[in-house]
């Protein structure tokens, strides 16, 4: 337990030293980038949840963070603006209008709720039909998102919400999250539902409720993606459901696993390793454009290298770069180790 | 009477491609317990091979069957980049990698050709229709139903009545025990993978076919479609594959007769509320493979 406390002061440490070192840098671009990658940690550590505890393949996550930004910005959107920016919504939700921290908690807990519902019958199953019913449930959030017009604004982009995110709000939000994980991680669900991941016979046999295990850390960890989407919604201000598909779940994927699925400190590492390296990237594309002479834009290039460095990861280290133990666990390991030494 | 004709030759010929796809699937997933994520993008190959040799003047027949080479390749490809390297490691691990493959070839997609709709070309016979029985049909369709009934019958021969097949299915019910008794592992999974990159060849001639042009992101659609009939049919049953692509293609087709223009939009949201009930009633799929053996 002493290394939990460990890991979670140094990730909060570390959290706070991007959020402290952008604002000294005090470059407008670097406190975009810094303040995208503590929604990112946000996200990445609410997949880990589920992913890193259970096992199980998750690819509905950014769905839920879909269904996070919209309620945040139904309830959220000032009155007056609500008849420009959803004209199609219910007449008995056009006068709702609360505050951003009350409609984030909003969001989150209908993201849960949701999840609740549709993933009960899904945790029975296991391996690859899980995976596979979990990108049906992403297809499906997409196509209710993309075409439920009354509170979405259709394929449309639906502007108009409030900017409340910004970096202080984000390192809060991502601490917290950091906190809460660990302390599932460590709680008596968090254990057996790990047991369930190394082994999923051995763990039934002592008792283990596997799928009910696994509901819960999957209501925890859609808990947090509506939060992470009602957090990125106030940031972006304005978006449309196509930010809440394959792209986005590429993206926290690789993070999750370049990082180590099975580890907080993992989920975060993982976060700020790849959000550097797609910025960087981003930017390498941007100047081939600039620079290139007609021959077509340049698409697709960052994807590819993170493609491949997702393919080498998975080859050479498939665990990630923490695959077992927490920084804490490592470092209070690594101090024994010295002291009883000679 | 029109109608009935028309409804079945509907369901019979998204049924048809729907089983190849799944099928597709299910030859991977059997022996190796593997899912492919990278199955979508066999299909885009196919259509973009049939692109890039349009400007060659050769006769469309042989476009077709370069393009079937094609995902082979392609399928062939997939087992050595995504899965061979990984195959002994998690499950996750392999999950991932072919879907960063798919990725990959995506993103290739966009980059070297373009991100807009390409024409694919196409016999004329493709947009011609005929009357059958006072329902107008495009004669695609029927080609679909043709090809479908062909290669599932010649699938159903490869896998009772060849050596080839023999192993697969021994390889898919204990691959431990049939490496064993002589089977060679890594040929019958490279054999696996250029058969389901076969499959995805045809399946995509036929797909591109009814729509004409070809994306970055056309394998999506046939990808989940080939996900939830296997999810229906039973993981690991190749009879199941055929059984849920058919039962989805009847899903589908009634839904798109019976919902209204406003609900019609849901669809996709209909038929997967509809798999995952019949998920709650049978968690193993309609049809259960064989007894599940250790993977590599």
């Amino acid at each position: 337990m002493k290394h939990s406390y460990l890991t979670a002061l140094l990730l909060i440490a570390v959290i706070a030293l991007i959020a402290v070192g952008s604002q000294l840098l005090g470059i407008r671009l670097y406190d975009r980038i810094a303040t995208n990658l503590l929604i990112s940690v946000v996200l990445v550590v609410g997949l880990q949840t589920f992913m890193g505890n259970s096992g199980l393949l998750s690819f509905s996550h950014i769905g839920f963070m879909g269904l996070g930004a919209y309620t945040s910005a139904v309830l959220t959107i000032p009155a007056q603006m609500k008849g420009m920016a959803l004209p199609d919504l219910y007449a008995f939700m056009t006068v709702v209008e609360v505050s951003p921290l009350v409609a984030m908690v909003a969001a989150g807990l209908v993201a849960a709720v949701v999840a609740a519902v549709v993933s009960y019958p899904l945790m029975r199953l296991s391996d690859a039909a899980a995976v596979i019913t979990s990108f049906a449930l992403l297809v499906v959030l997409y196509t209710v998102m993309n075409n439920w017009s009354a509170f979405t604004n259709g394929p449309r982009t639906l502007f108009g919400l409030p900017k409340t995110t910004d970096m202080p709000i984000a390192a809060i939000v991502a601490a917290v999250v950091v906190v809460v994980a660990l302390l599932f991680k460590e709680s008596r669900t968090g254990k057996l539902l790990r047991a369930s991941r190394e082994d999923e016979v051995a763990a039934a046999a002592l008792g283990a409720n596997i799928p009910r295990l696994r509901w819960r850390a999957f209501i925890l960890a859609a808990f947090i993606a509506g939060v992470g989407g009602a957090l990125w919604g106030h940031f972006i201000t304005s978006f449309a459901p196509k930010a809440f598909y394959l792209k986005e779940t590429f993206l926290i994927i690789t993070m999750l696993v370049i990082g180590g699925a099975n580890t907080v400190t993992g989920a975060v590492a993982g976060t700020i390793l790849v959000t550097f390296a797609y910025e960087g990237l981003r930017g390498t594309e941007g100047a081939l454009n600039a620079t290139s002479f007609g021959a077509g834009q340049v698409v697709g290039l960052t994807e590819i290298v993170l493609a491949l460095a997702m393919i080498a990861v998975m080859i050479l280290k498939p665990g990630g770069i923490f695959p077992n133990r927490e920084i804490g666990h490592i470092l209070i390991r690594a101090r024994r180790k010295k002291e009883t030494a000679p | 009477m029109a109608f009935t004709i028309q409804f079945v030759i509907d369901v019979l010929s998204l049924g048809g491609a729907y089983a190849l796809m799944a099928l597709g699937l299910v030859i991977i997933y059997g022996i190796l317990r593997l899912v492919n994520f990278a199955y979508g993008e066999l299909i885009m190959v196919a259509g973009y091979t049939m692109f890039l040799a349009s400007g060659s003047g050769l006769p469309w027949i042989v476009m077709a069957v370069l393009a079937v080479a094609m995902a082979i390749l392609f399928g062939i490809l997939t087992d050595y980049i995504a899965f061979r390297p990984v195959r002994a490691k998690s499950v996750t691990a392999v999950l991932i990698t072919s879907f960063a493959f798919s990725n990959l070839l995506q993103n290739a997609a966009l980059l070297f050709i373009s991100p807009r709709p390409r024409n694919v070309p196409l016999p004329a016979v493709f947009s011609q229709t005929v009357s059958i029985g006072g329902a107008i049909t495009p004669v695609r369709n029927l080609i679909t139903i043709a090809a479908s009934i062909v290669l599932l019958a010649a699938v159903a021969f490869l896998m009772r009545r060849t050596t080839l097949g023999i192993a697969m299915r021994a390889a898919a019910t204990n691959f431990t025990m049939a490496r064993m008794l002589g089977v060679p592992a890594n040929l019958i999974i490279s054999s696996a993978f250029a058969l389901s990159g076969f499959l995805a060849g045809v399946v995509g001639i036929l797909w591109i076919g009814r729509i004409g042009t070809v994306v970055p992101g056309i394998g999506l659609e046939p990808l989940l479609v080939a996900f939830i009939a296997t999810v229906i049919g039973g993981m690991r049953s190749l009879p199941g594959a055929v059984v849920g692509g058919f039962l989805l293609a009847l899903i589908d087709t009634t839904l798109n007769y019976t919902l209204s223009q406003d609900l019609l939009k849901f669809r996709d949201a209909f038929t997967f509320s509809l798999v995952i009930l019949i998920l709650l009633w049978r968690p193993e799929g309609l049809i259960k493979g064989p007894a599940s053996g250790q993977r590599t």
